[in-house]
């Protein structure tokens, strides 16, 4: 069984902000059904770029519900601005922590959140940039750098624990490791 | 909390009637089966009543028997002797829902000892392809090895029949039987088997325990090279008291084997019909006659699997899942993708393993924590709206 936190069991058992918000006037949509975790955030957003009111729907495992649950609470009341500067981490420590192997539903916490911020503001998001590396679960080689480079991982599968690429049929391992080290020989 | 335990095929209850028996053997009895004193022969008496039990239950010769430490050592000790009985031969043949016990040997075979594995496929009931099975049966066919059952579904592979047909070839036959010795009749004559696996923990023993029946006159390698223990086929003081606890497990399963195939049917019936009915865009993976008396695995649309089982478990309710989430892979299981059982239930199958001591109030107790608990996670889910999946 996962050593889920107490505030994990708590937000997964007792989740806050579920359902479709109305009025909602962003809304980001991260993950898929194939994926086996999916998040759709509604934001509504007032006149000062404020953070009024947030709710998701999820489809995933007891640390996807928590992260999302989390999420919508940090995020009401705060500005777009400094919730375009949330990460990752950000929902994981709020929770006290994720088991590494369940990384991945903060990052999908933080996806989620950035494209609600594009949809509200009427920004397209462009196609990933970069190149496909992870063709499973679709994440790039930009992706992989940057998580490499932002939490000092050395191993694919602590890159399969974050972003999930590497953790279907393992085909891009090797490419993975490629990166990871050309990340760190760069220093 | 009452804890209402339907993880059977996970591991099971060790019964008292077995502790019981073993007990003597962890205290006074602790002499060695192989020393020259009466105070080791009683325990070396007590294992051949334990080889005896396992015998009867699948119709083998005691001397047929030969006791592993589990299932995992049975499945690794067969394939071993089959492929130094054949050093010739490169080839191996099982099924793509094996259980990890003997699939990463295979792959490990394949990568570092130059072995080529064929896959046969199941098709979407969890049925093997039996027509693939006899086209890639070659001279160079060092070993088929088979479920008899299919430990996430219940799903039966119809070992008779196959093993004829392996046998005409002249290719050595095993099945891993872990999952349907004590559940199903297993009589290793009739089906003409040259090895078969079973556990301990799956029938009521302790862990820690499990058997390989090897037939009479297959030249058989040992995998733990030792002592003369298990005629010289496997090394290793006897783990006396859980040799005997199996042993009675064996006694009971068979005595039980009737209740299995009437009572703990109709329970699993029972439940299964409750939740069809009860849940809507419910479906059951796995064929419905050809399957283990025991088991359900049910996905539900829209719905992840993790999620459900730890609202379960708040309920004092064990049960386990295909998901991937449980296991820390992404992927659900890898059955139920060889079923090609679509993603949207995939993620969210259920897999409920009952013995004879779950009663129909436990059932009672599942469905009325089920039902709310789908409900309130495809309340949840971005998949799931107006009663259905979008």
């Amino acid at each position: 069984m996962w050593d889920y936190t107490d505030k994990v069991k708590d937000h997964f058992l007792k989740p806050r902000n579920v359902g479709e918000l109305e009025g909602a006037n962003g809304v980001g949509e991260a993950g898929s059904l194939n994926c086996g975790d999916a998040l759709k955030l509604f934001l509504k957003v007032n006149e000062n770029e404020r953070i009024v009111d947030a709710s998701f729907m999820t489809f995933g495992c007891a640390s996807a519900v928590a992260s999302s649950s989390a999420l919508t609470e940090i995020v009401k009341g705060m500005t777009l601005d400094a919730a375009a500067k949330l990460t990752n981490d950000d929902i994981s420590d709020y929770l006290d922590g994720l088991p590494k192997e369940k990384m991945h539903c903060s990052v999908m916490g933080q996806a989620a959140l950035k494209k609600a911020i594009a949809d509200y503001r009427g920004v397209q998001i462009m196609a990933k940039p970069g190149e496909i590396v992870c063709e499973c679960f679709e994440v790039t080689d930009l992706e992989i750098i940057d998580v490499v480079k932002a939490n000092g991982i050395k191993t694919t599968e602590i890159v399969t624990d974050y972003l999930k690429a590497g953790g279907g049929c393992g085909q891009c391992l090797e490419r993975i490791e490629e990166i990871i080290e050309s990340v760190h020989s760069k220093g | 909390m009452k804890i209402v335990y339907t993880d059977n095929n996970a591991t099971t209850k060790t019964a008292d009637e077995v502790i019981q028996e073993m007990l003597p053997y962890f205290g006074e009895l602790y002499g060695n089966p192989s020393s020259m004193h009466t105070f080791g022969d009683k325990v070396a008496k007590k294992l051949i009543q334990a080889r005896q039990r396992v015998a009867d239950l699948i119709n083998a010769d005691p001397e047929e028997i030969i006791f592993t430490s589990c299932g995992t050592e049975s499945d690794n000790a067969a394939i071993y002797s089959a492929i130094n009985a054949f050093p010739d031969k490169k080839h191996i043949i099982t099924s793509n829902v094996e259980h990890p016990g003997i699939n990463k040997f295979y792959e490990y075979l394949q990568k570092n000892r130059g072995y080529e594995v064929t896959y046969v496929p199941v098709d979407e009931k969890g049925l093997l392809d039996l027509d693939i099975l006899d086209k890639n049966m070659s001279d160079n066919t060092a070993v088929v090895s088979l479920m008899w059952a299919n430990n996430e579904t219940g799903v039966l592979f119809p070992i008779e029949k196959i093993a004829k047909k392996v046998n005409e070839k002249g290719i050595v036959f095993h099945t891993d039987a872990v999952q349907a010795a004590g559940k199903i009749p297993i009589d290793v004559k009739k089906a003409g088997v040259d090895m078969l696996s079973l556990s301990g923990h799956k029938i009521h023993a302790p862990k820690g325990v499990a058997a390989l029946y090897v037939k009479k006159g297959f030249k058989f390698s040992p995998l733990l090279i030792g002592g003369h223990q298990e005629q010289g086929r496997r090394g290793g003081t006897e783990n006396t008291a859980s040799i005997i606890g199996l042993g009675k497990a064996c006694e009971l399963a068979r005595e039980n084997l009737s209740v299995m195939n009437t009572n703990v049917r109709e329970l699993r019936d029972y439940l299964q019909t409750r939740l069809l009915e009860k849940i809507e865009s419910s479906s059951v993976n796995g064929d419905l006659d050809q399957r283990l008396p025991n088991t359900l695995s049910i996905g539900f649309d829209a719905v992840e699997g993790e999620s459900i089982l730890l609202m379960l478990d708040r309920d004092g309710i064990c049960a386990s899942s295909g998901s991937a989430c449980t296991s820390g892979s992404l992927e659900p299981s890898h059955v139920l993708m060889a079923m090609k059982v679509p993603f949207k239930s995939a993620h969210g199958s259920i897999r409920f393993s009952l013995s004879h001591y779950n009663t129909k109030a436990e059932m009672d107790i599942i469905v009325a924590s089920l039902v709310p608990v789908i409900q309130q996670l495809r309340d949840m889910s971005p998949f799931w709206k107006n009663g259905k999946m979008v």
